[in-house]
């Protein structure tokens, strides 16, 4: 008889814990399924940060040492940055990514919000004309340097078609120009992201209710007034996005401009990331390199902060 | 619950086998693991000729190719190898980046072998700097590149009735009737390296080659801010007058082109630039010349490959041996460097197989390693490290050539206060 019965109780015994052990396990599952991430997330990237953050305080050269040196890094930096007769590496990097980065994020924003305007008017074509002008993301940064070098080179590019059209005296020049060259980075990186700046705006504009609209066409408000005052404010948060992206991506943008510019001709074309892998990997200068990526680091953090600040406070 | 049992046993069960098979791969020391750059049809060629000897004594060869010309992103991948304490058997490694190795301990020693072929004897003085460690062989030199080279048009030349240029002078003179007859005398990639390295021969020309050691290889500092300095600056903004206005940015090999084509007269560059005539089957002497850079007859500023050896298991010791033995073997260096461009870094070995340019490059050297005018380039990283070198000097060349430094006695000023700061 006890052999009959002693599964039984034993099951009984074993079948509490076993559901409290589901009903656990679920509550711990998301946790268990997103640790892995977050863990590889503390150490490869914040963990990395800190291992630059200490490099950049050494006198370290081709290999990392420990040899703490103070601030020594940054002040070498701080000393570059007023240096402008002839331009240092540093202080070039720095207007460069003012120049390079202004444009590109004021161009992007603008002919993304002017292209998703005009899409948005209910034209034909539109199925066709909306992936065309998303296209250029597709391409990698790279392949767009390298199209947009060929295409302005004053030899082969547009300026010899020009030319051969028999317009002799157009002269551009201006990606084999030291001087001008970052204004065609620029060039190319507005042609590659515009399109996703639209995207981003259509899809806002789309969300906008259309009592509103309608509300303001009875109160007999034209279009630009409807615009100016109602649509883009609503896209308010829409433009903090696109700001947040177009930023993050000039400032670590590196392919595009060593493929435009042809690996720096005159250390014209410098900007503060090509500046910080060339003294870390090509000028055994790591410390100095670290030093400029933590800097790097400070300004996305300066515009990141306050945003998500903001977002949180709404939130709450 | 059983199931997931099932699947986790079967899933040790092939972990263990995968574990088992990978632990069978790392028992055979017939491996060579190689890091290297040369990716393109030539230089991938070239290589082939050490894999097959390796081949034919019985070891495999893993090949570990990292594209780049400059070979940036290979030194990056090898830096993080060796980091993570698996260290390829060999790699191909220039001047310095090889001290730097050994300086942390990370490379082997082959000195053995050495010792038993005589290399100190058969490989110029002043590359052994790069090749030993306190009298200890840790990476072995296979070619010799050399940067005070002209590459000239024949057919441009004839044209214009030009002669050979003994020195900078007549250089000018020869660049001028290239201008007057309508061709682009100068053809130029207007990238750092490539500046830079133009200024190597103009700094051998204008001052020859005791005031280039005392400059650069010794960083005197009197020389560095002497007349002289001064005066290569200014030979080189006369250069400055003779390219075309595109070549900012360009490419070395499409200034080779221009060349190759007839669109210009002449190329200032490494002796790699004769493998750019090769692939567009012109002859030496009959399609086109090449002539030491005016005024440098003599000298040879070298820039060179080495293979250095790592600190690998005992084990992988033998195949790394057998790499270092064949990559030394004249027959080996020979037939590699006919195919690369470069001369043999042994001394010793005949020049028979190779072109007429190939012939000048072997003879120079050894006359040059006699007379202790084999100089490193300093724009290639063989004079100085590469802070310096690629870093310091790169800069005010290039800045000088494209205007944002004047004058030639600020670029002298800054030249000098550049490599200062970067010691």
């Amino acid at each position: 008889m006890t052999t009959a019965i002693d599964p039984i109780v034993a099951d009984a015994a074993v079948r509490g814990p076993r559901r409290d052990f589901r009903d656990r396990l679920r509550n711990w599952l998301p946790r268990i399924v997103l640790a892995p991430s977050f863990a590889l997330v503390l150490f490869f990237v914040y963990g990395f940060n800190i291992w630059t953050l200490l490099i950049s305080f050494t006198n370290s050269k081709a290999f990392t040492n420990l040899n703490f040196i103070g601030w020594g890094n940054y002040a070498k930096l701080w000393t570059w940055t007023f240096e402008t007769d002839p331009p240092s590496n540093w202080y070039t990097a720095l207007v460069n990514m003012v120049v390079f980065g202004g444009l590109y994020v004021i161009f992007c924003l603008a002919l993304g919000l002017t292209l998703a305007i005009l899409l948005d008017q209910k034209i034909r074509g539109e199925g066709i004309l909306r992936p065309l002008y998303l296209y250029p993301l597709a391409l990698s940064f790279i392949v767009t340097g390298t199209a947009w070098k060929l295409f302005l080179d004053p030899r082969i590019g547009l300026e010899k078609a020009v030319h051969d059209l028999g317009w002799t005296s157009f002269h551009f020049d201006w990606v084999v120009n030291p001087r001008m060259m970052i204004y065609c980075v620029a060039i190319a990186g507005i042609w590659q992201t515009s399109g996703f700046v639209m995207a981003m705006f259509l899809a806002a504009l789309r969300g906008i209710d259309s009592e509103i609209l309608k509300a303001a066409q009875i109160d007999g408000a034209s279009a630009y007034a409807t615009y100016r005052r109602i649509i883009i404010p609503i896209m308010r948060p829409v433009f903090m996005s696109a700001l947040i992206i177009l930023t993050h991506m000039a400032i670590k943008s590196y392919d595009l401009v060593l493929s435009v510019t042809g690996k720096n001709p005159g250390g014209a074309a410098e900007l503060p990331s090509t500046f910080m892998y060339s003294y870390t990997f090509t000028r055994n200068q790591t410390a100095v390199g670290s030093a400029s990526a933590i800097i790097m680091l400070m300004t996305i953090a300066a515009i990141m902060v306050p945003y998500l600040y903001s977002e949180l406070r709404e939130k709450a | 619950m059983r199931k997931i049992w099932n699947v986790l046993t079967a899933t040790t069960m092939v972990a263990a086998a995968c574990g088992f098979a990978g632990a069978a791969a790392a028992a055979d020391n017939k491996e060579v693991q190689m890091l290297h750059w040369w990716t393109s049809g030539g230089e991938a060629a070239a290589l082939n000729v050490i894999k097959e000897a390796l081949a034919k004594q019985g070891y495999t060869w893993k090949d570990v190719p990292v594209a780049g010309g400059g070979g940036e992103a290979a030194m990056t991948t090898l830096k993080a190898m060796v980091a993570a304490g698996n260290p390829p058997t060999a790699s191909q490694i220039l001047g310095y980046f090889a001290l730097d190795y050994a300086d942390a301990g990370k490379l082997g020693d082959v000195t053995p072998l050495a010792v038993k072929g005589d290399w100190a004897k058969v490989i110029p003085t002043a590359l052994q700097k790069f090749t030993t460690t306190n009298g200890k062989w840790d990476a072995v030199p296979i070619n010799i590149h050399s940067v005070n080279w002209i590459w000239l048009n024949k057919a441009v030349m004839d044209k214009i009735g030009g002669t050979e240029p003994k020195n900078f002078d007549e250089f000018l003179a020869l660049l001028d009737k290239a201008k007057a007859a309508g061709v682009i005398p100068l053809a130029l990639g207007g990238q750092p390296w490539q500046e830079a390295t133009m200024f190597d021969s103009v700094v051998m020309s204008t001052g020859g080659p005791e005031f280039y050691k005392k400059a650069f290889i010794d960083l005197d500092e009197s020389a560095l801010k002497s007349d002289t300095m001064k005066k290569s600056f200014d030979n080189l903004a006369k250069l400055r007058g003779y390219v075309d206005p595109n070549f900012a940015g360009r490419d070395w090999n499409l200034a080779t082109a221009m060349v190759v084509k007839g669109d210009a007269l002449a190329q200032v560059m490494g002796d790699w630039a004769k493998g750019e005539f090769k692939v567009a089957n012109k002859e030496p002497g009959k399609d086109y010349l090449c002539y030491r850079f005016p005024g440098t007859d003599g000298t040879v500023i070298y820039n060179t490959d080495m293979f250095a050896f790592f600190n690998v298991s005992a084990d992988r010791k033998d195949a790394q041996n057998a790499l270092a033995a064949a990559s030394m073997d004249p027959a080996v260096q020979s037939a590699f460097n006919v195919i690369k461009g470069s001369v043999p870094a042994r001394i010793d070995v005949s020049d028979a197989a190779f072109d007429m340019c190939g012939k000048k490059g072997i003879a120079d050297v050894k006359a040059a390693n006699a007379k202790g005018t084999f100089l490193g380039s300093m724009a290639q990283n063989y004079a100085q490290p590469p802070a310096i070198g690629s870093g310091a000097y790169h800069d005010v060349v290039t800045k000088f050539f494209h205007g944002q430094i004047k004058t030639s006695d600020q670029a002298v000023a800054e030249l000098d206060k550049a490599i200062n700061a970067a010691m």
